[in-house]
């Protein structure tokens, strides 16, 4: 009985299968990033240099990790507007934890970890039990965090010196310990771990189904039999876990716990998911875009400034790079219906 | 107590309807149980209520014979009370067998999916529905009918003792429905209760045991199927008020053809429509659901676009891409969901009955004339009835009715000579229904050209001048209003298939 249908549904070549999933955009950020890396290599002898490659990665991390968070809940059909200020947030503990109460290393991280996570509980519950939509609970939550913040430290910034391996967090590098021609910092090795673990649930685990179905058809998930508020309140929670991995990253870069930054972050990482082919209105979107997302905004940036093109006029490209990316996109799906 | 399920006394209220008045229903074991009525009857919310989507207001629900009260769906399910929806309840962007199997995931340690046992489950259910579908492939990929067949392998795989399919034909055609009923004859030899909704008479003939009719959110009756002729249940169904009103039909074959519609097409929606409709006449529009009579609409009202086809107005070719072109050539469209698409419920009535017209009270500064605006909205208040306590008022604090004649205040303050009416009494009190029906006369009287579209029969035989009925987007035929016409021709006409593969259009 099972062989007359799996017969009938020959398993799909593995190209036919990533342009049937609808990856286009994804494919085609990619493309772009490629194109970008060349255009670049030509313009200055540079920019391709290992060094250079290895400042992108690292200028990448914090604003990669980030979008990772906010993809989670993006593709639930929300919008996290904390995340910037809530990273900052994560940090202060951690400088509490550390510099304050002198505790070890492992419960600082422990603490940015756990502080992300409580956060994005708060966040969830607002937007699951108490029905705010997401923008406007996460607008509140992002001028409670950032007001938190400053209040905790006393508006003055917590350094990270009495803890001397916090800085290796981002700055150190374990593959330089091993392949000394290749010293690329842990910053950049804890994005990858990040986006992989997140690609994972999201795509092998319930959690990740759920962001998915809520985004589709949210209706459709409760009317399942689907507790959909406490899944939602658990994204939320996910990625604001995630957003303490990117607290870490922060503080052992700057080696301290700045609490006036923050404010911006969300919107960067909100850019990248969308360059990356996240769909707004929920239910579609991957890791891998998000991260070409962040690669390509980082890349973007390095190579103007290598090519001396001021700062100013970096933001502006930015701006219509997203434009242009989320325009791109539209134009493929009127197609395609 | 043999029952499965019993319902006695149920009530439920919405704000501004009564939806269900002491309304009964049983189900036994083993049995094809069909409830009837018209569009609006209470069909739905009773069965929303057995499957714990809306509680109910008052009375008694039993389950072999325990009284229940259910809390959510996930309630009813766990007493093996599953229901297809009449709408498609699926996430559009994942797979089927991620549909089917959605909260009931299986997994492994540490909430980790098992995608194989998951795809290996799906398809084991495919096959005993004897369904060849991909558990791999993307819902929205998929065509109306076989997400319609996966929403019922969804429901099954609950193996549920009771099952509320509303109806479920509704996209199938005459293979995929056969396949359906030798599905629920399986289901009914292993005991399963079956609550079946449907419109379409020969399918209740061919599965039903009994049969339920309401009215009007009311119980009128319960009836073994076999024993009972099909005119019985429609008489039953309709009620009195058609018969004894038939509409006084004016001559308008002389008058000046105002829209005419040639060789409409949109895909598989809507194929080779063609038709006229006169000054001072009612084209009414009847048709099952999905036989793409909004869809004609649209198209002509410039929503959406058109494949093929030419449409005259008042004699002369347009070219109607959009709603403003329509509306500048003087056609104007009352959406089937006034909520979503033709009011502002949040803004006052003057501001609605404004919203289309509002260059003729800006001035040459831009700012808009109050006092002309409240004249206004106060004489279409005074001319439609429409009762509200001042033009100030939040539309959305009016009734059903109300709103409605508020969007063809709207319509009319912007001098349309065509108007599509589509669905005019959907959610209305059968008391506002006869005033929106004398409206719609007045409006035809005073010359203006209207299309009808609307899924109650009665309806549109009272209103119609003539009938127009479509099945499948293509017009099947046109008959002429009035007493001469039956329910049965149009019903004839409206599931005349397509069965050769020659285009029958006209």
């Amino acid at each position: 009985m099972t062989t007359t249908t799996t017969t009938t549904h020959a398993p799909k070549s593995a190209v036919s299968r990533i342009v049937a999933a609808g990856t286009h955009q994804r494919v085609l950020a990619f493309t772009s990033l490629i194109i970008l890396l060349i255009g670049f290599s030509l313009a200055s002898p540079n920019f391709m240099q290992t060094s250079n490659m290895i400042a992108i990665l690292q200028a990448t991390s914090v604003n990669g990790v980030l979008a990772v968070a906010v993809t989670l809940v993006i593709i639930t059909g929300g919008i996290d507007l904390s995340i910037g200020t809530m990273m900052t947030f994560c940090a202060v503990i951690t400088g509490v934890v550390l510099t304050y109460a002198g505790l070890p290393l492992l419960l600082g991280v422990i603490a940015a970890i756990a502080t992300g996570a409580g956060c994005g509980l708060a966040s969830g519950t607002f937007v699951a039990k108490m029905k705010i939509p997401p923008f406007i609970a996460t607008l509140g939550m992002m001028l409670i965090l950032k007001g938190l913040s400053l209040v905790i430290s006393g508006t003055r910034p917590i350094y990270f010196n009495d803890t001397p391996g916090f800085s290796e967090i981002s700055r150190g590098s374990l593959i330089g310990k091993v392949l000394p021609l290749l010293p690329i910092p842990n910053g950049v090795l804890i994005l990858f771990i990040v986006a992989g673990l997140a690609a994972y649930i999201l795509g092998r685990t319930v959690l990740g189904r759920y962001c998915y179905a809520l985004g589709s058809n949210e209706e459709a998930v409760r009317l399942s039999g689907v507790n959909t508020d406490r899944w939602k309140i658990a994204i939320y929670a996910m990625s604001g876990s995630i957003v303490g991995v990117a607290g870490l990253l922060i503080a052992s870069r700057l080696n301290s716990a700045q609490p006036a930054l923050g404010l911006g972050y969300e919107l960067e990482a909100i850019a990248a998911v969308v360059i990356g082919g996240t769909s707004l209105s929920g239910g579609r979107g991957t890791i891998l875009g998000s991260l070409i997302g962040a690669l390509i905004m980082a890349v973007l940036t390095n190579g103007l400034r290598v090519l001396s093109v001021a700062q100013e006029w970096q933001t502006v490209v930015t701006g219509a790079i997203i434009i242009l990316a989320v325009y791109a996109d539209m134009m493929r799906r009127k197609r395609s219906s | 107590m043999t029952y499965l399920v019993e319902m006695k006394g149920i009530e439920k209220h919405f704000p501004g309807v009564h939806a269900l008045k002491s309304v009964q229903f049983d189900l036994m074991p083993g049995e094809v149980h069909a409830l009837m009525g018209e569009n609006g009857a209470g069909k739905s919310t009773l069965m929303k209520i057995m499957s714990g989507i809306y509680a109910r207001d008052g009375g008694e629900m039993r389950v072999d014979g325990t009284t229940v009260y259910l809390d959510g769906p996930r309630a009813a399910q766990d007493l093996g009370i599953g229901i297809i929806h009449q709408e498609l309840s699926l996430m559009n962007d994942l797979t089927a067998a991620q549909n089917v199997l959605i909260g009931r995931e299986p997994r492994l340690r540490f909430g980790r999916l098992d995608e194989a046992e998951l795809n290996r489950q799906t398809t084991e259910i495919f096959d005993a529905l004897k369904l060849n579908i991909d558990p791999r492939a993307s819902v929205g990929s998929l065509t109306i009918a076989r997400q319609q067949l996966i929403e019922i392998a969804k429901a099954l795989s609950y193996r549920p003792r009771v099952l509320i399919m509303d109806e479920p034909t509704a996209a199938l055609n005459d293979a995929e429905i056969a396949e359906l009923f030798a599905v629920i004859a399986r289901l009914r030899a292993d005991g399963v209760g079956i609550v079946y909704i449907s419109h379409k008479m020969d399918e209740i003939k061919r599965i039903a045991d009994r049969v339920t009719v309401m009215r009007d959110g009311a119980y009128i009756d319960t009836l073994d199927v076999a024993e009972t002729p099909l005119s019985t249940i429609i008489t039953l169904m309709v009620g009195r008020e058609v018969t004894q009103s038939t509409p006084e039909i004016p001559d308008t074959s002389q008058a000046p053809v105002a829209l005419q519609v040639r060789g409409l097409t949109r895909g598989r929606d809507v194929r080779n429509v063609s038709f006229a409709l006169r000054r001072g006449e009612i084209l009414g529009f009847a048709g099952l659901m999905g036989a793409g009579r909004t869809e004609v609409a649209r198209i002509i009202f410039g929503a959406d676009p058109r494949d093929a086809g030419e449409i005259d107005v008042g004699g002369a070719p347009v070219d109607i891409r959009t709603p403003n072109d329509a509306v500048r050539v003087g056609i104007g469209y009352l959406s089937e969901d006034r909520k979503h698409f033709g009011l502002a419920t949040d803004m006052t009535v003057r501001a609605n009955i404004a919203m289309a017209s509002l260059e003729r009270f800006t001035g040459s500064t831009g700012v808009l004339d109050e006092a002309a605006m409240k004249r206004v909205a106060q004489d279409h208040i005074a001319q439609l009835g429409i009762r509200t306590p001042s033009d100030m008022q939040a539309v959305r604090l009016l009734s059903g009715g109300n709103q409605q004649k508020v969007v063809m205040a709207k319509w009319l303050l912007r001098d349309c000579d065509i108007l599509i009416f589509d669905e005019p009494t959907r959610g209305i009190d059968v008391g506002a229904k006869a005033e929106i029906y004398r409206l719609l006369q007045d409006l035809a009287a005073q010359g203006r050209a209207i299309i009808v579209i609307s899924s109650e029969l009665p309806e549109v035989m009272r209103l119609s001048h003539r009938i127009a009925v479509m099945c499948e987007g293509r017009l099947t035929g046109i008959l002429p209003g009035g007493p001469a016409t039956t329910q049965e021709q149009i019903m004839e006409l409206a599931t005349r298939r397509d069965t050769a593969l020659a285009p029958a259009g006209d």
